[in-house]
């Protein structure tokens, strides 16, 4: 029964990281290709070290993989975060279909973090 | 019934081993043909965790639990590598953009 449980999970998770793989091919633009890369690929490799934990069914072994996917759950959003930031701040193109960019109407949200600047000029020069 | 349940996880493990190797594949071409470094630096990061993915499969399919190890360090470098990456980029943006704006002034 528990070599069942184990082969359903190991399959989820290998069909996921594929489907993950495919977004990562096929979808249109940067950032939404980061949504099919992290979120998908994430609960891929988490299921199948849920998988290996039910393989094992050791206090070391199945604590050691809880703690990866634990360490895969908290690191995969920093990454995607810090992976968009600089992806938006790099200015790469959006898909045509985009509507809503916030950040389109405030100048320089990027510098502002780090460096103290004067006054936003680029509402005065777009007019 | 077990000695075909354990032929059921080893068919399942085979599996699961090719769709992961297929998966690395997809990622590598977008990495290949990625037209931002962005696009360039995800392709890689999915790669990372569908290496760390393949680890886990491959303790199941060999028995060895070292391997669980090998997958926790390796999940550790590859999200040290995947923040250097990001912030590399984000910093050559910056510059850039500070390069032009001085250049219009």
């Amino acid at each position: 029964m528990l070599e069942v449980i184990t082969a359903i999970l190991l399959l989820a998770g290998g069909l996921f990281c594929l489907i993950a793989s495919v977004g990562m091919l096929r979808l249109p633009d940067t950032i939404i290709r980061m949504h099919a890369a992290t979120k998908a690929g994430a609960l891929g490799a988490g299921l199948i070290f849920l998988a290996l934990a039910c393989y094992y069914l050791e206090l070391s072994t199945t604590l050691r993989s809880l703690a990866t996917v634990f360490f895969l759950l908290l690191t995969a959003p920093v990454a995607a975060h810090l992976i968009g930031r600089a992806a938006y701040c790099s200015r790469v193109n959006l898909w045509r279909k985009t509507w809503i960019d916030e950040f389109a109407n405030i100048c320089d949200w990027c510098e502002t973090s780090t460096e103290e600047k004067g006054p936003c000029q680029c509402e005065t020069e777009k007019k | 019934m077990t000695a075909m349940e354990s032929m059921l996880l080893k068919g399942v493990t085979e599996a699961v081993l090719i769709f992961l190797t297929l998966a690395i594949l997809f990622a590598f071409i977008r990495l290949v043909i990625g037209p931002d470094p962005a696009d360039r630096i995800v392709a890689l990061d999915l790669i990372s965790v569908l290496i760390v993915a393949y680890l886990g499969a491959l303790s199941i399919y060999t028995g060895e639990r070292a391997f669980l190890d090998v997958a926790i360090a390796y999940a550790l470098i590859a999200f040290l590598g995947t923040v250097a990456l990001a912030r590399f980029r984000e910093r050559l943006a910056k510059k850039s953009r500070n390069d032009e704006t001085h250049g219009e002034g």
